[in-house]
């Protein structure tokens, strides 16, 4: 049992972190995705790991990065693909809301029966003004026309919770650039002649980030490792498990570095509710906080 | 990055099922709660035969009678005792996690020589004096004074919170040696024989009804000089040594234990709502043994604890806390006397403590704010 970073994994994950703050800094960020993010992060390998001989173990760490940057992008939907994809979940009586829909050239339809693949542009919708996040545009669709089976029930529970692995490992990067600001924040600003940071109050919210963070990587690469070497865990579990930390990890920290940061947490400026926001669409990505507890549940032992 | 355990250490498993399932069938009944004589001696027979089967001190290292079992055999030893339901340390908690430790690291020849084959054995109990009435998260601020006098120091004070009190034969006892000194520089940690002249034990009792604690009091106590460990007002980092070593595995028996509550509250949970609250109780459970594997790796490698081990203690407390309280909502009404359905009354109860002892919550993120994250202190501390 080796549960730490291996030497080549600390290269990965340092690799990827200087490429995204050279070639993603927060100004490229905040423009949003397109065709050209999709591009240059196509060509540093990120929608290949698997393919490229890389273990889900990888994997994870890179999408942290990129969870760490605040990169936008159908990024998970795209993993394994050639061309930006689109990853829905259609619900009967629900709007079906599909992010970057303007930038996606292929469309992943969910259903318990399978996947189906829908071209993008046949279908109907304009993009909601004022997105919740504002580098995930999102257009409420009518209708889906029919697509080509690419995937059976079994491939789509798959993929979709190989698909939650790489979302909760995104929303881990989220939670650690929120403790990172917030620390930095706390050793800066001053008030009443000292650092807030020495404020037992303002410590302890960093100080619940940084553990909310840290459990939530550990169980997120846990279950990576199970994913690569299913004996040596409860893999469902795991998976499920790692997505309910994450989440909570993510949008718990995203509430506290508010705080941390007062007043200035609430302006536009600051990048904090980027993160936050981020953080609440990740959580509707490929099953909720909330549904993957019930998973969870559901396995527990049955009342008789 | 993996979480496979090597054949070495699949085969220690493997051993140690075979030896869990011929040894715990032979074992007498547990004792009632608070007969402590009877429950030493349960105890310590428990541990006598862990030393005849050679798991004794499994972290221990060998020099000293250990069984120098890497991390993750330790994480294995402890997996396994839990899951067979065997006995844990009990009496011998202090000694073999506490003070056998600091004597490894601190002690003399003699000194080791004299506690640690015993500890090992099982025939030698400890108790621990640490905290005062005055003294507690402030453990620093400690009174109890020693005066050397010739060859023996005269002790007296006041001790609380001592860890089976009423059975020990040593005590770890923290004194002050140099009033003068600025509080961390003037303490001394002496091992305490228990049938010294002047010593009065008085049974605790804690919130469970029951006196796993006492009071001590200790009115000039001629301590003989041979049993400081460590140099004379050098205490407070002899003490170190003891607490980091309370928060590295200590917790990892606890947290096998609550995996397997989760388990048995389960079926009596019918309310969907409640069951999704358990079962993101299993999720942060999960997340915390995933944390402690990745600590014992650390701890593998480099031989000193991650930042995550000051971070396992605060998390795996506090979600106990909030599943002791969903244990009592699910009983309702069951839950009025304790022990009628399964443990989970007097589990509720007895892990009130666990963000308490061996470092409040609030301390713990006071650590983790000031040594993981770099946050300044807050002035006069």
């Amino acid at each position: 049992m080796n549960f730490d970073l291996t030497d080549d994994q600390i290269a990965l994950r340092d690799g990827i972190r200087s490429l995204l703050e050279g070639r993603f800094p927060m100004e490229r960020v905040r423009e949003g995705f397109d065709r050209s993010m999709f591009d240059e992060l196509a060509e540093a390998g990120v929608f290949s790991l698997r393919a490229d001989g890389f273990t889900w173990a990888d994997a994870v760490i890179v999408f942290e990065e990129l969870g760490r940057a605040c990169v936008p992008g159908p990024l998970v939907d795209s993993f394994g693909a050639d061309v930006p994809t689109g990853v829905v979940e259609p619900h009967p009586g629900r709007t079906l809301w599909v992010e970057h829909l303007g930038a996606i050239d292929r469309l992943l339809v969910f259903s318990p029966e399978g996947v189906d693949a829908v071209d993008p542009r046949a279908l109907d919708g304009s993009p909601a003004e004022w997105p919740l996040d504002p580098l995930t545009p999102v257009t409420p669709v009518d209708g889906l026309p029919a697509g080509e089976r690419v995937g059976d029930a079994q491939q789509a529970y798959r993929w979709w919770m190989e698909g939650a692995l790489l979302t909760a490992a995104q929303q881990v990067g989220l939670a650690a650039a929120l403790v990172d600001l917030s620390v930095a924040y706390a050793q800066d600003r001053e008030q009443f002649g000292r650092p807030i940071g020495a404020f037992q109050a303002v410590k302890h919210m960093c100080a619940e980030m940084a553990v909310k963070a840290e459990v939530a990587r550990a169980a997120v690469q846990a279950a990576a490792c199970v994913l690569d070497d299913p004996d040596t865990g409860d893999l469902w579990r795991a998976l499920h498990g790692a997505k309910v930390l994450a989440g909570e990890a993510a949008i718990a920290c995203g509430r506290l570095a508010t705080q941390v940061h007062g007043g200035m947490g609430f302006t536009w400026e600051v990048d904090v509710h980027l993160y936050l926001k981020r953080a609440w669409v990740l959580d509707t990505r490929f099953g909720s906080i909330d549904a993957h507890a019930d998973a969870i549940a559901a396995a527990l032992p049955a009342p008789a | 990055m993996d979480l496979r355990y090597s054949d070495t250490d699949e085969a220690f498993r493997a051993g140690l099922r075979e030896w869990l399932a011929a040894e715990l069938p032979n074992l007498a009944p547990q004792p009632s709660r608070d007969d402590w004589r009877a429950r030493r001696v349960w105890d310590t027979d428990w541990q006598r035969r862990l030393f005849d089967a050679g798991y004794a001190g499994i972290n221990w290292p060998e020099e000293y009678g250990g069984q120098g079992a890497t991390p993750s055999q330790h994480l294995v030893f402890l997996e396994e005792t839990t899951r067979a339901r065997a006995p844990y340390v009990g009496v011998n908690f202090v000694g073999l996690l506490h003070a056998g430790p600091t004597i490894i690291a601190e002690g003399t020849d003699e000194q080791k020589a004299a506690h640690l084959p015993r500890i090992l054995r099982g025939d030698e109990v400890w108790c621990q004096g640490f905290s005062e009435p005055q003294a507690g998260s402030d453990l620093a601020s400690l009174r109890t004074r020693a005066v050397r006098d010739g060859d023996h120091y005269v002790v007296t004070g006041q001790k609380i919170w001592c860890s089976f009190g009423q059975i020990g034969d040593y005590g770890e006892l923290l004194v002050r040696t140099d009033p003068d000194a600025p509080k961390h520089k003037g303490i001394t940690w002496l091992a305490l024989p228990m049938d010294l002249p002047g010593i009065e034990v008085r049974p605790l009792r804690t919130i469970l009804g029951s006196s796993e604690f006492a009071e001590l009091f200790l009115d000039e106590v001629r301590v003989p000089v041979s049993c400081r460990i460590g140099e004379e007002n050098d205490g407070w980092r002899v003490t170190n040594v003891t607490l980091s070593f309370e928060r590295g595995t200590a917790f990892v028996s606890e947290m096998v234990d609550a995996v397997r509550l989760v388990d048995d509250l389960a079926p009596h949970v019918t309310d969907p709502a409640y069951r999704r609250e358990l079962a993101h109780l299993a999720a942060e459970l999960d997340g915390v043994w995933a944390l402690t594997k990745r600590n014992v790796t650390q701890a593998a490698r480099t031989g000193m604890m991650g930042p995550g081990a000051m971070m396992i203690k605060y998390a795996y407390s506090e979600l106990r806390q909030r599943l002791g309280e969903l244990s009592l909502r699910v009983l309702e009404r069951d839950a009025l006397a304790v022990d009628v359905v399964g443990e989970f009354v007097e589990e509720r109860l007895r892990t009130l403590a666990l963000t308490i002892a061996a470092g409040t919550s609030q301390i713990q993120k006071n650590i983790i704010g000031e040594r993981v994250l770099g946050l300044p202190k807050e002035p006069n501390r």
